[in-house]
């Protein structure tokens, strides 16, 4: 039943069929290269067991360099580290390489405005649900939702803001 | 910092993961206060945040557990609290796949895409849209059509990408949303913009009057969204493409209008997709290589990546307009991000003067153990075109490429130098013991089974003809003592190979091969018994014939034909004339060298395509008496491209037929052609024997006719014949919209172009790898000779080529290619006459006011000798 799930690793570029499709998968890595986050949109790396390996691929080759933009395993990958979280958008390596920097951007954007610019891990993981919904209004099946922080983080961050009085009210119940 | 989680998690200590230690079935457990009341949003939401996070984590859920959270899940949807309620959405996508009966919540998700609270609406469509099936989707199908025209950006964009993904699954209803869509499109927001371009394309893509109607609105109107100017972009290229517009059309002025936009991306995607453009002239490539010049001083990476990136792709067809932007590459060679610098260094091997080679040979194996092996891989290709271009190099190359073969790597990355290194080989003979020694030296510690046999399979070609033979037998025979079966077999024959050319060897070789025998693998022990036996006997012809110029005969066709006969046993012995060549594979293409990896698909061995022409040939009764297919040529054009009707012909060649199939294709909706057949009228003796219609040719769907003819028995130096060609119908009209044709028909003929048959078709290529062991193999028996004064040729590139094109034979021992600054040269040409007869050409060329050529032609049959030098006059 995965819909977008049918373009192979080489497709969805400009040469090919001009599509809406142009993320293969967004990934949030931790400074041992474990998994925080990870969503595959097609399915280049069908298993579990692909997915992790090629994160320890990327992984390996990005974590000692500031760059922000390799090609690994025939996929472009754009990359920015951030303290102790590594986040990374992938597309097809004819994907135009822009886009896929708008989509990195404007995910490391909107949890910087949500995480009251404390990106990094411990902060993430105590808002996992805030970075859950984030990518969920920036990417929706590989089709780029979403580019502009502002607007993610004004519908994500409604709830942030509301839980936030909501938390104030319960630490005051407790 | 807010603390959102459990004691529990918090006494873990600050820097771990409280997610760390989740268990699925305490956490399933916990899932059970969903159905506490009143319900608890704080804790069930954390709860939810648990279950996703383990479901990204890889978790595997089982049917009924997940089936049973889902279900205490949809009771949260109770809760009016808006987090809960938007983690409610992402649960369900997740479970979509794994949870049974997820269709339960569709009419929650259709009252909140409806409802007042807009937060939730786009999100809700975008959960239904997930658990929506083709009948389900007719019953909101209302409310889709009013959320794509929605206000509120969110819904409208969340409606049309949700309506995208939906295409493939019910195209029918979802096409029914174009004029909302079409709405949409107009819309002020850029994302909405863009999402509705995208599904209008995505609607109408099969039609082109209709993408070029799109085009043409949205070109001229103007769009708001980079994203949409990209899409658009790619939409007028593709276009573009495939109808051959020249670059005097809108679309094209359209593109190169676009590198002007005032936004990088659509600028980068315009010059990318003027440069991947077939037939770009460096006039029209130069405004886009100069905003990519631009780029390369940009402070974004990923801009300058893609700008060399580019750069680096219209280096390899156009070099001279890349050489503008030199000195911005060479500042780019010390970039921080290696993957820029690499790609910047081998643009510059391209453009760059001869002079600049050595230092940036030095530059690049500076840090070339930092790169992806996908980099080291466009090096190495950089390295094989720079040969090419300077053979004068070779030395630094072969130096660089022997130090990179040492290092660790990938099989790609290592077979890519192995490729490199004997394509430098064979284009330089003086290079040829370096390379030989670096490859010996390579295959002593080489992990890759394929890599090894070919480098042996190489030492066994060209190791005996070098003046040392001797000192690559250690190397050789060291394979056999230490490798697995396949290098320790593929030793064995490079081993013979050496006994059989090189007599004062031959005792050595032949000592080496009795311990092979002992071998305990029956592969190996096989190859040296037989070798064995052929080196003793000592004779020429049967080292030619069983040791250098293996079988040429098809595999998957002989397996089939050996089938056959054990399963009719016969006194008569299996004779191997009766199984169909094996083709040599086109290896006349470009190397396609681009800075992407290699596919990672396994290599398969698909059947050829002469192979796939025999089994179709021989389901049709009527040909199954012509035995196996000797030729297939390739397919010939009758109608010019843009006509009614398009008309192909394949000629396959069997020992005393010929069948002529012509692939036809109606371009016209409003007809249905039937019983259709293609009249030949031959100028020469042959014969037509039988017409085979093809059926029906409903429209765009291609379908074969076959003409079978019997070539001319008592004549069999008449090889070539000039056919009139006739396509005979009976057209029936019909409705373009459905298909359904009228009752009547009427008949109608369409006349075709003229199809030549020629000598070339009645030749099989087959590549001997010892042209010389070849030619004393067949003998002087039948040996002719005659010269010829080919006035019309002005150079030998130009002789040659004419020649192979029209005997249509195969060029051996690299005798294709034509030494630069030589006045003569020999070609050596070897294939196999219908029939199954040896035919091999040498042709002796010589540069003089035109050229002149000396042809001797051996054959094992002497018809066939006078048939080529009667061609060839």
């Amino acid at each position: 039943m995965l819909r977008s799930g049918s373009c192979s690793r080489f497709a969805g570029s400009n040469i090919g069929e001009p599509s809406l499709h142009t993320v293969k998968a967004v990934l949030i890595l931790d400074n041992d290269g474990d998994r925080l986050y990870a969503k595959y949109y097609d399915d280049t790396y069908p298993t579990v067991k692909e997915q992790k390996a090629f994160e320890k691929n990327i992984f390996n080759k990005t974590h000692r360099t500031d760059s922000e933009i390799a090609l690994l395993e025939g996929l472009t990958v754009v990359y920015k580290s951030n303290i102790d979280l590594f986040f990374y958008v992938i597309g097809s390596s004819h994907e135009n390489e822009l886009m896929l920097m708008a989509v990195l951007n404007c995910l490391f954007d909107s949890l910087s405005q949500m995480l009251r610019k404390n990106v990094e891990r411990r902060a993430l993981l105590e808002n996992m649900e805030g970075l859950f919904l984030a990518v969920d209004e920036i990417v929706d099946g590989g089709v780029i939702l979403e580019s502009d922080p502002q607007q993610v983080v004004h519908r994500v961050a409604l709830r942030v803001l509301q839980s936030a009085k909501e938390q104030i009210k319960w630490s005051l119940l407790r | 910092m807010i603390k959102k989680f459990d004691k529990k998690d918090e006494e873990s200590g600050s820097g771990s993961n409280p997610f760390q230690h989740l268990e699925k079935s305490a956490v399933l457990q916990e899932a059970r206060i969903f159905n506490e009341t009143p319900i608890n949003p704080r804790r069930c939401l954390h709860i939810l945040t648990k279950i996703i996070y383990l479901l990204n984590q890889g978790e595997h859920f089982g049917t009924t557990e997940a089936t049973e959270a889902f279900f205490a899940m949809t009771r949260l949807f109770q809760s009016n609290d808006q987090t809960l309620r938007r983690m409610c959405y992402l649960t369900i996508k997740e479970m979509a796949n794994i949870s049974e009966d997820v269709i339960i919540v569709t009419s929650s998700l259709t009252k909140d895409m409806t409802g007042k609270e807009d937060v939730y609406r786009g999100p809700a469509i975008r959960a239904l849209c997930r658990i929506t099936d083709t009948t389900m989707l007719q019953a909101i199908e209302r409310y889709m059509k009013q959320a794509i025209v929605d206000k509120v950006p969110s819904v409208s964009s969340s409606a049309l990408v949700s309506s995208l993904h939906m295409v493939k699954m019910s195209y029918d209803v979802v096409k029914r949303w174009v004029n909302e869509a079409q709405e949409a499109a107009s819309s002020d927001n850029i994302m909405v913009q863009y999402h509705a371009l995208g599904l209008l394309y995505h609607l109408r893509k099969n039609d082109r009057l209709a993408v070029t109607k799109m085009l043409n609105k949205f070109t001229k109107s103007g769009l708001k969204s980079p994203f949409a100017y990209c899409m658009l972009i790619r939409i007028a290229s593709k276009l573009l493409d495939e109808t051959e517009g020249g670059h005097d059309s809108p679309l094209f002025d359209f593109i190169e209008s676009s590198l002007r936009n005032k936004n990088e991306m659509v600028v980068y995607e315009a010059a990318s997709a003027i440069v991947h453009m077939p037939n770009c002239t460096a006039r029209e490539l130069a405004p886009a290589v100069s905003v990519l010049q631009l780029f390369c001083s940009s402070p974004k990476a990923a801009l300058r990546y893609a700008a060399v990136r580019t750069l680096n792709k219209v280096a390899m067809k156009h070099p001279s307009a890349v050489t503008a932007c030199n000195l911005d590459l060479e500042n780019l060679i010390t970039d921080s991000n290696r993957s820029i610098a690499t790609l910047a260094i081998t643009t510059l091997l391209k453009t760059g003067s001869e002079s600049s080679v050595d230092r940036l040979m030095k530059q690049i194996s500076s840090f070339v153990s930092e790169i992806s092996d996908e980099f080291k891989v466009v090096v190495v290709q950089a390295i094989s075109a720079l040969c090419q271009k300077y053979p004068r190099k070779h030395s630094v190359m072969m130096n660089f490429l022997s130090n990179m073969l040492r290092d660790d790597g990938g099989f790609e990355y290592k077979r890519a130098i192995v490729d490199c290194i004997i394509s430098i080989i064979e284009e330089n003979p003086e290079s040829k013991e370096t390379g030989l020694a670096h490859l010996c030296e390579f295959i002593e510690d080489c992990e890759h089974t394929v890599l090894a046999t070919k480098i042996l399979h190489l030492l066994g070609k060209e190791g005996p003809r070098t003046p040392q033979p001797s000192k690559y037998i250690r190397f050789i025979f060291n394979r056999v003592v230490l490798e697995s079966e396949a290098v320790r077999a593929a030793a064995v024959s490079a081993l013979a190979k050496f006994g059989a050319q090189n007599d004062d060897l031959l005792p050595s070789v032949l000592v080496l091969m009795q311990r092979c025998m002992m071998d305990s693998d029956d592969e190996v022990r096989d190859r040296a018994t037989f070798y064995m036996n052929v080196l003793q006997q000592k004779q020429k012809a049967l080292n030619a014939a069983y040791i250098f110029n293996g079988l040429s005969v098809s595999i998957p066709g002989l397996e089939k034909s050996l089938h056959q006969y054990t399963l009719e046993p016969s006194e008569k012995p299996f004779d191997m004339k009766s199984v169909p060549l094996a083709t040599t594979p086109i290896t006349e293409q470009k190397l396609e060298i681009a800075p992407v990896a290699t596919s990672k698909l396994p290599e398969k061995l698909a059947p050829s395509r002469q192979d796939i022409y025999q089994e179709q040939l021989a389901s049709i009764p009527e040909f199954q008496s012509l035995g196996p297919l000797f030729k297939s040529s390739e397919p010939v054009q009758l109608t010019e491209a843009e006509t009614e009707y398009v008309v192909r012909c394949i000629k396959h060649t069997f020992a005393r037929h010929m069948v002529f199939q012509f692939d036809c294709t109606n371009t016209l909706n409003d007809q249905l052609l039937q019983k259709v057949v293609v009249q030949m009228e031959p100028s020469e003796a042959y014969e037509v024997a039988h017409y085979i219609p093809a059926p029906s040719l409903p429209y765009s769907q291609p379908g074969s006719s076959y003409t079978l003819v019997r070539l001319p028995d008592d004549d069999p130096t008449a090889v070539s014949c000039t056919f009139s060609c006739t396509m005979k119908y009976l057209v029936r009209d019909c409705d373009p919209n459905t298909g359904e044709p009228d009752d009547d028909g009427y008949d109608d003929e369409y006349v075709l172009e003229d199809l030549e048959v020629t000598v070339a078709d009645h030749i099989q290529k087959v590549l001997k790898p010892n042209f010389g062991a070849a030619w004393e193999e067949v003998g002087d028996e039948n040996e002719k000779e005659e010269t010829f004064a080919l006035a019309s040729v002005r150079t030998l590139d130009e002789a040659v080529g004419n020649i192979i094109s029209f005997l249509g034979m195969q060029p051996c021992e690299r005798s294709d290619k034509v030494p630069e600054n030589k006045n003569s040269h020999v070609l050596f040409l070897a294939g196999v006459f219908r029939g199954g007869h040896d035919v091999l050409v040498r042709a002796r060329l010589a540069l003089a006011d035109g050229v002149t050529m000396q042809v001797t032609v051996r054959s094992t049959e002497e018809t066939v000798v006078d048939v080529i030098l009667a061609s060839v006059g």
